[in-house]
């Protein structure tokens, strides 16, 4: 029977089913079409990156010697859910461990708080960087040991006992690192110090990943669309850098029990022979996992052994820094080669003294660099900031002198290709109207010998040297010579002058010959070769810094050096001897056997620094 | 002679147009399940040992069933209905003793070693067959107390026995009979009634606990009563006419709770709500003076609604108090009141994220991560419109729910022209059917209904959900061949 009085509730029913699918049609419209988050969040779920470390670059010194490289070392690796039937007696005495440790630390893998990634179907990091020794033993047993396995991964290790400094170490990225970099990502190694850190992106090489598939239970079902899109890991590239590795070691040698540094230049190059930093320590101590612990040590040592002073240290200059004046005076013709000035024993002006040692007086620039005179220099500049003809002001007189400074690679950083570098100080005259007030030439007097205001890295000692050498230009000073597969950033090789004229870097030239062959730096003189030396005795609140700065040869220079020993007294006592011997090694390849009792002799000759720390 | 003629008559009568559609949504129903069941270690879509391979032998079997029904004459069912219904509800008395449990419910019962069947699926078409024989009675009639009494125990029945095998989702479908009841002649405020308590729980829960600003004044309680107010004064206008009556209770009760508003935002802030019930017990007092008055008992009827409405928040309100954490849990995730993705709300959550990663196109067949990597549970039985979602997109999706709806269409055409009732009624069963399984389960892959484990007809995976929909849907196919057929 039909049911004819209620046939218009067929249209009510049939609204139903319309309106609830057009609902769920625009309900389908937002999720789908308009919010892209959802697509992200299903990315997120199912792909999961396997990341592939390259092989991190080896480092070579400038013969080819190898000083850092690779090896392999694994890590025990643990899936929770495969574990059963563990005999756990003999896995702690295979990998050395106690119950106790055995159980901690499967307990600290289970807690989320700790280990937020935990899930029991995928590795987890028992143990990292076990030794080889232990590997091969673990190896063996591993299958008694179901749901463990070993990941390989590569730590780095030194051939040398040297150059820790230069070199630095890697280790674990630092959260502040992460978020500065996407390339890293936690537990990614990154190099910390040294060449390790300033070669940072040509060392480590490029990541390689594969794009897993990963099922809600955290298992690997598969690469994503058979490994389109993985990348394979893109090695680092070896670096060479430009450091002689026997003179280094000598270097380091002739420093023990001394605290300051040695840098020695390649003029011409701007290469970096060795650069030693008193004092040192042994690079094997940064290896794997004893890292953490022997920072920590090195760091509370009031000595600051991992203190690079060699760049970071900033002293002041002594006697070193009167050829820098010499040169300035000359082009601003203040004085002339034949410009005399006296010296009784010191600088002597209104009551502003400034002593100085015997020798014959009146003398000219050449003698007077040869006899490393206070008197001279100190007229010099006295003169150069009173001369109001050429200077309007004592303020532009002494803009005019920084200006010379800054041009010669003072008073700001030279850009050497390793982190830490300090600028050193070189006064303007904003720095004295400041603090000084008012303030006139015989206030500032000082700066003229390399004392006051003015400090240099002793990496600016030695880049003085090499522009003396090179008369009168420098090649920005770097530590690397070669990248395999790539080249060396501009700004390293760029040929920067000095506002000093060629022929007046002659005449400094000659007076530090003249040092060597009768003045202050007789120590230095080699019969093979021509040496030109300028010793440096600087004052400080305790016993004098000992300095040398030199070149060799004078003619064609291989190596310009800087030594400077703290505490070490005259500069003839440490700073002469050392830079002597550092030249000779590297000019002759090898020491006299002369030189070589001089070396041992002066390896074991130590300053006790008390307990001080510095 | 005439029996062959009569076959004859009755394969040109076959409404082909449904049954193309079913087989449209059974093929699509494969696809998706092969998304959704892929495995890895075992990529062959079509072997045994894949849930894709057997669900090829449900849907094969499926089609014999069709087939087979299509030869069993109407006036058998017609004959052995009520038989069917109480064997059909002795078999889900006896399930709840003996069969195993099932993640907590005993609702499958193991035939053989390997194949388990659901009673509770194929019993919906028994109480289909009952109601229409009992309501093709002569003289039956629905205003009648007695006779929609009956038809109601029909229906609570198989739900009694189905909550007490712990298929709660299951039991919940029964109460699709409801919309075919309405299309019978039951009485349409009794179904606006119950959306009315649906949309009071819905607002009441979720708002209950935020403010209008600078008032102790509950956004939830406020809008119940409100609704409850509008939709008493709306009954009283479609179903009694009375003008007068309509603007006396508009004014005062809408005037009233103004002037408290004013009040308590110019003069001391204070919980409007107090006055409110108490316009609400003026007015249902109204209504029963109206009903003495007039002695009609729609006015009656309509003083029960408004107390119903009045004190439904207070009365949901302590018994979700009450409820135990999982279920309030539940509950709370799905109003949007807390998120836990983790927890309660993580399965819609991946549906989500599975839906809403399918973009315009999809991810192509067998590209969706999210249901290939299984991240959404159940995702080949109740959430299997997820890999629709993902994997063919917003084209896709809308594209099943407009076969849905053809399909939903045809079959109220086709339970038009039946020319009995026994036919209309069982023709209409299997739409609301139907219609409330789409409802309900998509609207919950769609984080929009509640998570109830019902399956999507014909795309969830398995051989008792597709065999008891076939059944359902052939009888009644079988029954509209008859149609052109006189009644012997």
């Amino acid at each position: 029977m039909k049911n004819h009085l209620y046939e218009y509730r067929k249209f009510v029913l049939g609204g139903i089913a319309l309106a609830i699918v057009v609902c769920y049609i625009v309900r389908l419209a937002f999720l789908q079409l308009s919010d892209e988050e959802y697509k992200s969040r299903a990315d997120n779920n199912a792909f999961f990156n396997n990341v592939i470390f390259p092989a991190r670059g080896t480092i070579y010194d400038r013969n080819d010697s190898l000083l850092v490289f690779n090896q392999p070392a694994y890590d025990i690796m643990v899936i929770m859910r495969e574990v059963n039937n563990l005999d756990t007696l003999d896995f702690c005495q295979t990998v050395g461990i106690t119950r106790q440790q055995f159980d901690e630390r499967m307990a600290t893998i289970k807690d989320r708080n700790k280990n937020p990634g935990y899930s029991t179907y995928t590795q987890q990091l028992f143990m990292p960087q076990i030794s080889a020794q232990e590997y091969g033993i673990f190896q063996e047993k591993m299958f008694r040991f179901h749901g463990f396995y070993l990941r390989e991964r590569t730590i780095r290790r030194y051939a040398t006992d040297h150059c820790a400094h230069i070199l630095g170490d890697v280790a674990e990225v630092s959260s502040a690192e992460v978020e500065k970099d996407s390339y890293y990502t936690p537990g990614d190694y990154i190099g910390k110090q040294g060449v390790e850190r300033s070669y940072e992106a040509e060392l480590r090489g490029v990541k390689g990943v594969e794009i897993l598939l990963r099922d809600s239970r955290g298992r690997i079902q598969g690469h994503y669309r058979n490994g389109e899109f993985d990348r394979k890991p893109v090695p680092g590239k070896n670096i060479t850098l430009s450091i002689d590795a026997k003179l280094q070691a000598l270097g380091e040698r002739l420093m023990e029990g001394k605290m300051g540094a040695i840098v020695a230049i390649e003029p011409k190059t701007g290469e970096i022979l060795c650069m030693v930093s008193a004092p040192s320590y042994d690079p094997h101590r940064m290896e794997g996992k004893q890292r953490g612990v022997q920072m920590m040590e090195m760091q509370r040592d009031p000595m600051k052994p991992m203190l690079n002073r060699a760049i970071s240290g900033t002293y002041p200059p002594g006697s070193t820094f009167k050829t820098s004046q010499g040169l300035t005076f000359l082009q601003e013709g203040i004085i002339t080669s034949s410009t005399a000035y006296p010296c009784s024993r010191g600088f002597r002006f209104g009551g502003m003294k400034v002593g100085c040692h015997g020798h014959g007086a009146p003398l000219p620039l050449i003698p007077a660099i040869a006899t490393s005179c206070n008197g001279y220099f100190c007229w010099g500049l006295f003169h150069m900031l009173n001369n109001r003809q050429k200077y309007k002001t004592i303020q532009e007189a002494i803009t005019t002198w920084k200006d010379y400074m800054v041009s010669m690679g003072f008073g700001y950083k030279l850009g050497i290709d390793l982190p830490g570098e300090a600028r050193g100080m070189i006064p303007n005259a904003d720095y004295y109207d400041r603090r000084l007030g008012k303030w006139n030439a015989l206030g500032v007097i000082s700066i003229a010998i390399g004392q006051g205001e003015v400090t240099l890295t002793p990496l600016q000692i030695a880049n003085l040297g090499a522009t003396i050498a090179n008369r009168g230009y420098y090649i920005t000073p770097h530590i690397v010579k070669k990248i395999e597969g790539g080249q060396l950033a501009d700004s390293l090789l760029v040929k920067h002058k000095t506002k000093v004229d060629k022929q007046y870097y002659q005449m400094v030239a000659e007076g530090m010959r003249k040092a060597v062959l009768g003045g202050t730096c007789r120590g230095a003189n080699n019969p093979k070769y021509a040496v030109c030396g300028k010793t440096g005795t600087a004052q400080n609140r305790g016993k004098d810094h000992s300095a040398f700065m030199g070149f060799a040869p004078m003619e064609d220079p291989k190596i310009a050096v800087a030594v400077y020993v703290e505490n070490g007294g005259f500069g003839a006592t440490y700073g002469v001897p050392i830079g002597a011997l550092i030249m000779e090694q590297y000019i002759n390849g090898e020491l006299s056997p002369a030189s070589q009792a001089k070396a041992e002799m002066f390896r074991q000759r130590h300053i006790d620094y008390g307990t001080r720390a510095r | 002679m005439e029996q062959e003629q009569g076959s004859k008559g009755i394969f040109l009568s076959i409404d082909w147009m449904t049954i193309l559609l079913y087989v449209i949504l059974i093929v699509w129903g494969w696809f998706s399940v092969c998304g959704a069941c892929y495995d890895f270690n075992n990529p062959d879509l079509f072997s045994w040992e894949t849930n894709s391979g057997k669900q090829i032998v449900w849907a094969g079997t499926s089609l014999v069933l069709a087939a087979a029904l299509m030869l069993i004459e109407k006036r058998i069912y017609d004959t052995t209905a009520y038989i069917t219904y109480i064997f059909m509800m002795v078999l889900l008395a006896v399930t709840i003793i003996i069969a195993p449990d099932t993640k907590g419910s005993h609702s499958w019962l193991p035939i053989g070693s390997s194949v388990k069947i659901q009673p509770a699926e194929f019993a919906k078409f028994s109480v289909a067959l009952a109601l229409g024989k009992l309501m093709d009675r002569y003289g039956y009639n629905i205003k009648n107390l007695k006779d929609i009494g009956t038809a109601i125990g029909i229906i609570l029945l198989p739900m009694l026995l189905i909550i007490a095998q712990k298929e709660t989702g299951s039991a919940l479908v029964y109460f699709a009979f409801f919309l075919m009841l309405y299309r019978e002649g039951m009485t349409g405020s009794l179904l606006f009634t119950g959306f009315a308590c649906v949309t009071y729980f819905v607002v009441g829960m979720k708002f209950s606990e935020s403010y209008i600003d600078n008032m102790p004044v509950s956004i939830g309680e406020f809008s119940v009563l409100l609704m409850a107010m509008l939709f008493t004064i709306g009954m009283v206008w479609v179903y009694c006419r009375n003008r007068q009556a309509v603007k006396i209770m508009a004014y005062t009760c809408f005037g009233g709770t103004a002037l408290a508003m004013l009040f308590s935002i110019f003069v001391i802030p204070f919980n409007v709500c107090y006055v409110m019930v108490g316009f609400c017990l003026l007015m249902i007092g109204y209504i029963i003076g109206l009903a003495i008055y007039t002695r009609l008992i729609r006015y009656g009827l309509i003083a029960l609604f408004a107390i119903i409405s009045t004190s439904f928040f207070y009365i949901t309100d302590s018994l979700f108090e009450r409820l135990d954490d999982h279920q309030r849990i539940r509950i709370e995730v799905l109003l949007g009141m807390k998120d836990d993705p983790r927890g309660a709300g993580y399965n819609v959550n991946q549906a989500k994220i599975a839906i809403g990663s399918g973009g315009l196109f999809g991810k192509g067949f067998l590209n969706g991560t999210q249901t290939k990597l299984r991240y959404v549970p159940e995702q080949h039985t109740d959430f299997i419109f997820c890999t629709v979602g993902e994997e063919e997109g917003f084209v896709g999706s809308a594209g099943v729910l407009i076969v849905y709806l053809l399909f939903i269409w045809r079959l109220i055409v086709v339970a038009e022209r039946q020319p009995d009732t026994m036919g209309r009624v069982y023709g209409y069963s299997v739409m609301c059917i139907f219609l409330f399984h789409l409802f309900i389960n998509v609207g919950m892959v769609l984080g929009l209904t509640p998570v109830i484990g019902i399956p999507l007809p014909f795309f969830s995976y398995g051989g008792s959900s597709l065999w008891g929909f076939t059944l359902l849907l052939f009888i009644f196919l079988r029954m509209d061949a008859e149609r052109n057929l006189k009644r012997q």
